[in-house]
């Protein structure tokens, strides 16, 4: 897959706060055509999208989005760059301990940062975020212990973590499942006159799913208070965009009746913008909006996923040009809104983190074999108080053998 | 060579190029089973081979993959897809249940759905959850479908071709944690009936039942109970619908005893199936009541647990001490 056939795939432009509702478009002719569509490109042969920041780390305008981030403090943008850098590091960790055999497998977030911790700061302590099984950055932004993020990726728990301390639900294996539940909360919430949102994240894979339609469907229909975040990072496993849509997938939203907007997926502001606009639409009793973040996967699908097999290495490389850190430092920089200092604590912060994560994940104790039992039933059953027995009573006959 | 050493997964490959090679009309469907090769590289090469038409990268959609793979034997082809683990069948499973196992049914026989559907199932890989699960009894349970599990390479290379040859729906349960197990495949030889049990192993103390994963489990449950003297006799059942009750009545009649052993739970699984049709096909010969051992009525636990959850060589055995106690 070259440069040109990955900006190839992204052709229409979002416009402005209402995106792809414009309708005016005469796109449905030539996405109707029997080959898919030969994507149009913007004159500078890049996908059009929402972006604050550019590559090079320049601010540029946004007459839409620039509302959304006016009020930013040089303080909030080293915040930003902070949570961006201890995910990363985060996520290298826990690669790493993977390859030492410490956890059985683990989804990388590299390449990633910016949508997640953009859209992840966005939200409000009342929010309430549904995730798949790569949001970290996202987790971090809400509070989550990273540590505890580990346990069903070392096979000691199926998720662990209670979900209402930080209002951030467990990670979703089954892929689009959770777009469901995020609009069935956010249709209670609705129901209950809060004034919270809900986000649900997925990628764009996940788009192929009925869920993920059936979500759009009812979240349209009861004009639900939530923001459909779509990681669209090139990528489900082996298979391109290209073979789950036709059409850039912020422009399903328009045939459900809300907003689809397409914002760069490497510009934390850009993602801190467009997701507080959408999050405030919610709120303001207006209904979903699908956000597509244009990103890319640096890495493997997961640590069992060869990309080798279907992808080219230069495909890599010309997104990590495009490198979400990379960028915000630079703006940094050349702002004069960070010194050598702050870097330079953020560094041994970062180290500290490794080291803490690493310690966690080697501490963290198998679980106990009864836990088989725990938690199978809110109000107990009798079979499975059956099955605790004589599951005792077969571990307490090893112990006599032992003795004996 | 008409015989080779070969891993089940391997075996399956060459399977689904035999298919593809000798009718046109077999496809190869499912997500990334194409340029991938699947994520166990069960069709590896195949896409390379056969092109983009026969050999699908379908969208992220099990509904979908099912779905349109009626339509398309409505059309005279013969999908065999892919579901990647056996946790992602259930969006499948509306069109499995309620579509693909009823429509010959319902069209009064007019219509024929030579679909097969390749299942990847079972535990011990440690896995995350939803990788790891049983879920065949929830399809025996389903009248019009076809539920069939190899347990090593030679099987799974015939077992496969027949499936495809079926003109019913196959539901095929790939025993993932034997993908790499190698075995002869003769594949000049004449295979036996898709739905006939084999007898591994005679014996004549106890009969052990199983299918697909647990059948390696229980030649080492054998092996081990020959050394305290004891002489087990082995089925692998290859097929959970229909059930080979006849082979599994022959031999409870000799070793009059019957312990079968399968990872999925056992509350309502396959094992209450053969005990009671075995209980009243065989009620006089009986010496023990019919045992099972299998999972648990809990979540299929953690990867740092599934060894107590799995069937083992203890347990086993244990069942089998108790059955020989009676
Ligand atoms: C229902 C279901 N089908 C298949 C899978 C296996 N699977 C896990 S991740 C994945 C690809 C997901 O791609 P995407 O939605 O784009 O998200 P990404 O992993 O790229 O963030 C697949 C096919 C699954 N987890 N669930």
């Amino acid at each position: 897959m070259t440069v040109e056939s990955t900006a190839a795939r992204t052709t229409r432009r979002s416009a402005g706060t209402t995106g792809g509702t414009a309708g005016k478009r005469t796109t449905a002719k030539s996405t109707a055509a029997k080959k898919p569509a030969a994507a149009k490109k913007s004159p500078s042969g890049e996908p059009e999208l929402v972006q604050l920041l550019t590559p090079e780390g320049k601010r540029v305008k946004s007459a839409a989005y620039d509302k959304y981030v006016t009020g930013i403090t040089p303080e909030d943008l080293r915040g930003l760059y902070r949570d961006m850098v201890l995910t990363r590091r985060f996520d290298a960790e826990a690669t790493s301990l993977q390859r030492q055999g410490e956890l059985g497998l683990w989804a990388s977030l590299l390449g990633q940062e910016a949508a997640q911790i953009g859209s992840g700061r966005a939200t409000r302590e009342d929010d309430y975020v549904f995730p798949t099984y790569r949001e970290h950055g996202v987790a971090w932004c809400r509070g989550v212990d990273p540590t505890n993020l580990l346990g069903m990726f070392r096979g000691v728990n199926n998720g662990g973590w209670d979900p209402n301390s930080n209002n951030f639900h467990l990670y979703t294996i089954v892929i689009g499942s959770q777009t469901l539940h995020a609009t069935g909360y956010a249709m209670g919430v609705a129901k209950d006159g809060a004034d919270s949102a809900v986000i649900a994240y997925f990628g764009d894979g996940a788009s192929s799913q009925g869920d993920v339609a059936e979500s759009f469907t009812f979240s349209a229909v009861y004009n639900a208070p939530v923001v459909f975040f779509c990681q669209n990072n090139q990528w489900a496993i082996s298979e391109p965009t290209e073979r789950q849509t036709r059409v850039p997938l912020y422009q399903r939203a328009q045939g459900y009746g809300f907003p689809g907007v397409r914002v760069d997926g490497n510009d934390v502001l850009a993602c801190l913008a467009v997701t507080r606009w959408a999050l405030e639409r919610a709120r303001g009793g207006e209904g979903p909006t699908l956000v597509e973040a244009y990103t890319y996967r640096m890495g493997a699908h997961t640590t069992s996923d060869d990309p080798s097999k279907y992808r080219a290495d230069e495909e890599r490389e010309a997104w990590e040009a495009k490198d979400p850190i990379l960028r915000l430092r630079r703006y940094l920089e050349a702002s004069n809104h960070a010194d050598e200092g702050f870097f330079a604590e953020l560094e041994a912060e970062s180290e500290a983190l490794g080291k803490r994560v690493r310690e966690a994940v080697r501490a963290m104790p198998d679980p106990d074999h009864f836990a088989i039992f725990e938690n199978v039933y809110a109000d107990g059953h009798a079979l499975v108080d059956e099955e605790r027995a004589q599951f005792a009573a077969y571990q307490a006959s090893f112990a006599d053998g032992e003795g004996a | 060579m008409a015989v080779e050493k070969m891993a089940l997964a391997k075996a399956i490959n060459e399977s689904l190029r035999r298919a593809l090679e000798t009718d046109p009309k077999v496809l190869v469907m499912g997500e990334d089973v194409g340029k991938l090769g699947g994520v166990f590289r069960v069709t590896d090469g195949l896409q390379k081979d056969f092109g983009e038409s026969r050999v699908i990268d379908t969208p992220l959609a099990e509904s979908g993959i099912v779905g349109t793979a009626i339509g398309l034997a409505l059309r005279g082809y013969r999908p065999v897809v892919e579901i990647q683990f056996d946790g992602f069948v259930f969006p499948a499973y509306d069109q499995i249940v309620t579509q693909l196992a009823k429509m010959h049914a319902r069209s009064l026989g007019k219509v024929k759905l030579p679909v097969v559907v390749r299942i990847p199932y079972g535990g011990g890989i440690g896995a995350v959850e939803h990788h790891s699960e049983s879920p065949e009894a929830l399809f025996a349970h389903v009248s019009g479908l076809k539920v069939v599990s190899p347990s090593n390479a030679g099987d799974a290379y015939w077992m496969m071709q027949q499936a495809i040859q079926s003109d019913d729906p196959v539901i095929f349960f790939e025993p993932k944690r034997r993908y790499w197990d190698k075995a002869e495949v003769n594949t000049e030889a004449i295979p036996g009936p898709l739905h006939k049990a084999r007898v591994v192993r005679e014996g004549t103390d106890l009969t052990l039942v199983a299918y697909g994963p647990m059948v390696k489990l229980c030649q080492e449950v054998a092996d081990a109970a020959a050394e305290e003297g004891r002489s087990l006799e082995i089925l692998d059942l290859r097929s959970v619908s229909p059930l080979d009750f006849d082979s599994i009545q022959a031999s409870v009649e000799k070793t009059r005893r019957l312990v079968v052993v399968h990872e999925a739970p056992v509350f309502f699984g396959s094992g209450a199936e053969i005990a009671a049709r075995i209980t009243e096909r065989c009620f006089y010969h009986l010496e023990a009541p019919v045992l099972r051992v299998g999972g648990y009525h809990a979540p299929y636990p953690p990867a740092r647990l599934e060894e107590e959850y799995l069937p083992g060589l203890d347990r086993v055995l244990d069942a089998v001490d108790r059955s020989l106690a009676y």
